[in-house]
């Protein structure tokens, strides 16, 4: 019975995924064709330096005509997943999702020219902290430790980066000062919610308060009395030779600071380990049926605290790529709220580093746009646009396209019995 | 035997290890309430003694003094955490002797001085009071509210747009339908992650923190100096409301006295919240499913209908804070202002035990804190932020009761005393 109740399930679901499709296209013709005019045309640029090998010429169309050629593709795939179906939904609608925000792009930049790899460059920059802190939240809820303190970590992080940093006069100082601290939050997360088996929402909520009383009085009483305490040196950019002159993606994803080619090195180590290693089977098993793996010999405990302290270096990188790779300072609660969005960038990444990755940058992209677009003097205001992502996680979160499930023992501490 | 009976009886036997339902009133009170009192009070004393090595060791004088011997080092550790405490305390309730004084003496402006500490923090305690039971109702009905935030900025706007966008309608009407629009504004955003965790299984606090963030943009929209709401003069503020829908002060030709009829509202929801609770068959229901939502199910309740009504008291609760500001103190809503009252709630409904009476004595001890905190900046310049590590160490003490009970070496418990707050993301 239950056979078919899911096969219904995924058939009601698969017809929803074609009525989004459709209007989706239905959206590109009534929202954004109106809006351009017959003899208007946009320009993407692609070259932001003079660095890359060679420059690619840059791509100028016919507004309503590219407009028209995306309406009419969303509406064939819409249509197809409706009459057909697709196997692959979940990069149909990637793709589909793609086409609809290149149509925004094309109707915002009508008569005008947009520097997309700026973008992509800017896009991943800002979603960088926020990668870092999707990836915490990956690691520790793989194991069965919700993790909603990672806000407090990266605040932990960010704030002994900038001290140890300034003291040390040293990055790659300030960089290990940052995993300690957020280690350190993470050691009080693991004690809680492992020894004594406090809620973990609980105690990430305490972490969280934590961590901004502590952070915000040592900085009014010291960062800011003696300024040598808070100007950490900070990272520059390195170009990767060869790689950074490859056209549109070199100069977007090779010419970074250290923090930044970290992060991307460990989305594919995180996911490599979590899915073929014996580190991550363990992880995982315990994240799903801790009692399974405690028979089977994995001490549960102790791959729990390896975890969750690993997980607060991850997030102390998110707080020192705030410091050591932009503003060369610590502020009072510097990342804003950016370690809860990491947690819905996890949840829409479905607890997988890479998916992880994507839903970052997708944050990162609304954030960058929403700058690109007060350029552009483009009449939606930025807000909107802000809200989107969290939109969408919500949506994403309700099922309605493809749903999302955490580890089954998440949140629930372990006895040994 | 009625529906009750059966209820309870089901929901005992189907107990869950850990997570029992609703327990019959003489087991709850074993031990008295002295004991249960005995956990928070020492979690808050021993919070404050962390609270003031923090002081005493990152005070120069301190470092100084050590330096001249460790007698002398300890001496001005201990004047330098009796300034700071004292200026905490009397930020908090006032000095006793002046107050006394100054009754004694029947001036008006000496008595208001006097009186000025204790009652800024009945102000600041009430929207604490509206934000704890809030939180503290969720965790009955075994939802986590993390949204307060976010239905406060709504609730926000909708009061604040009947407080000033309808003229002329007499107090009696006007103010009680601006707090109603609170109400409902927040009651509906708070009922959002409630019916999508009963329809979808969504998880509560994933969608309480985006619809936190949502309702922040929107504020931020609306209020933004061009926005909607803007009162047009280039400040991104709303216009003031009518004074129709202010209100009343306690009094009414001090203004400096802030405190008004709010706090005898928050003190009217807590009992409220209570007989709600307690006395009703929805508020029993609240707490089953809260307990053991497949009890629940079993008894015949709607496990689904529950969640959404408890998220949406919890909004409305979550409204009251804001209107009561806005209406009370505020009389408009400024843009891009963080509250900060969601989290501080969460603190407040964990410290009362998710007992409304807790809660309010809660609030009052950390409307306490925030105003005496402002005393110890402004006197013995220990930065505001000292209250938000004493509040994060409370939660955890209270959180992990056993470091206290080791740390003091008491009892354990009787079984079943500990609450169940709240369940992983997966959900009922």
């Amino acid at each position: 019975m239950t056979l078919i109740k899911t096969s219904a399930k995924a058939q009601r679901r698969a017809r929803t995924l074609g009525v989004v499709l459709l209007v989706s296209a239905l959206a590109i013709l009534l929202l954004f064709v109106p809006g351009a005019n017959a003899g208007q045309t946009t320009t993407f640029a692609f070259n932001e330096t003079r660095s890359e090998a060679f420059a690619i010429p840059e791509l100028a169309f016919p507004t309503r005509a590219g407009l028209y050629l995306m309406a009419a593709l969303t509406a064939f795939a819409g249509a197809y997943q409706l009459a057909r179906g697709f196997t692959r939904q979940g990069a149909v609608l990637g793709i589909v999702a793609g086409l609809f925000v290149l149509a925004f792009l094309t109707w915002a930049a009508r008569g005008q020219s947009m520097n997309l790899t700026g973008m992509m460059k800017s896009s991943l920059l800002r979603a960088i902290p926020i990668i870092l802190a999707a990836l915490s939240g990956v690691m520790c809820e793989r194991c069965g430790i919700v993790n909603i303190g990672i806000e407090g970590m990266m605040l932990s992080g960010a704030f002994l980066a900038a001290l140890i940093g300034s003291v040390a006069n040293n990055v790659w100082v300030g960089l290990i000062g940052a995993m300690l601290g957020g280690a350190l939050m993470a050691a009080l997360l693991a004690v809680l919610a492992i020894k004594y088996r406090v809620n973990q929402i609980v105690a990430g909520t305490a972490i969280n308060i934590l961590a901004t009383g502590l952070t915000s009085y040592f900085s009014s009483r010291y960062l800011q009395k003696y300024e040598v305490l808070n100007t950490p040196p900070t990272f520059l950019p390195i170009p990767l030779p060869g790689l950074s002159r490859i056209p549109i993606i070199g100069p977007a994803l090779f010419n970074h600071t250290v923090p930044v080619y970290l992060t991307l090195v460990l989305v594919i180590a995180i996911q490599l380990m979590l899915f073929y290693t014996r580190w991550g089977l363990r992880t995982r098993a315990v994240g799903e049926h801790p009692r399974a793996a405690d028979t089977l010999g994995v001490n549960v405990f102790l791959t729990r605290y390896v975890n969750v302290l690993l997980g607060g270096c991850v997030a102390g990188l998110g707080g020192a790529y705030l410091v050591l790779s932009s503003v060369a300072r610590f502020d009072e609660l510097m990342t804003a709220g950016k370690g809860y969005i990491g947690l819905a960038a996890m949840i829409f990444g479905k607890w997988n580093p890479v998916g992880a990755f994507g839903s970052s940058l997708m944050f990162g992209f609304a954030d960058s746009l929403q700058t690109r677009l007060a350029i552009l003097a483009v009449p939606i205001p930025s807000q909107f646009l802000l809200m989107a992502p969290y939109l969408l996680t919500m949506v994403v979160l309700a099922g309605v396209v493809g749903r999302s499930r955490g580890p089954a023992a998440g949140g629930q501490p372990y006895e040994k019995e | 035997m009625d529906d009750k009976t059966v209820a309870s009886a089901i929901a005992n036997a189907v107990q869950q290890p850990k997570s029992g339902a609703p327990t019959p009133k003489g087991q709850h009170r074993r031990g008295g309430w002295l004991r249960q009192l005995l956990v928070p009070l020492l979690a808050i004393i021993t919070a404050l003694i962390l609270g003031a090595l923090v002081i005493a060791f990152t005070d120069e004088s301190v470092f100084q003094a050590f330096g001249g011997g460790f007698g002398r080092g300890v001496g001005q550790a201990f004047s330098v955490i009796g300034r700071a405490y004292g200026a905490f305390f009397s930020g908090a309730f006032g000095n006793p002797v002046r107050i006394i004084s100054a009754l004694i003496s029947g001036q008006g402006a000496q008595i208001r001085r006097a009186i000025y500490p204790l009652m800024e923090t009945l102000r600041i305690s009430t929207p604490y009071i509206f934000a704890g039971l809030a939180v503290a109702l969720g965790f009955q009905g075994g939802v986590f509210n993390i949204g307060a935030e976010g239905q406060y900025f709504i609730a926000g706007l909708v009061t604040v747009f009947v407080g000033y966008a309808i003229k002329g309608l007499p107090a009696i009407v006007h103010l009680p339908l601006a707090l109603l629009a609170g109400v409902v504004g927040g009651g509906l955003w708070g009922a959002i992650p409630g019916y999508l965790k009963a329809k979808t299984g969504a998880h509560e606090v994933i969608n309480t923190i985006m619809l936190n963030y949502i309702a922040f943009r929107l504020a931020e929209f609306m209020l933004d100096a061009n926005g909607l709401m803007a009162r047009g003069d280039g400040r991104p503020v709303s216009p003031e409301i009518q004074p129709s829908a202010y209100l009343p002060q306690f009094f009414p030709n001090q203004v400096e006295l802030r405190v008004n009829v709010g706090f005898f509202l928050a003190l009217a929801a807590a009992a409220l919240v209570w007989w709600l609770l307690y006395k009703t068959t929805l508020g029993y229901e609240i707490r089953t499913v809260g307990a053991n939502p497949r009890a629940a199910r079993y008894a015949g309740m709607s496990v689904a209908r529950t969640i959404v009504i408890t998220m949406a008291l919890s909004g409305a609760l979550a409204g009251l804070s804001a209107s009561t500001d806005i209406l009370g103190v505020l009389h408009y809503m400024p843009n891009a202002f963080s509250s900060g009252y969601g989290f501080d709630a969460i603190a407040l409904a964990l410290l009362g035990k998710s007992h409304p009476f807790g809660v309010v004595l809660a609030s009052l001890l950390f409307g306490a804190l925030r105003a005496g905190a402002q005393n110890m900046q402004g006197i013995a310049q220990v930065p505001v932020d000292l209250t938000s590590i004493v509040q994060g160490l409370i939660i955890v003490f209270i959180a992990a009761p056993e470091i206290i009970r080791k740390l003091y070496r008491l009892r354990q418990p009787v079984e079943g005393e500990e609450l169940v707050t709240v369940r992983g993301w997966g959900g009922a």
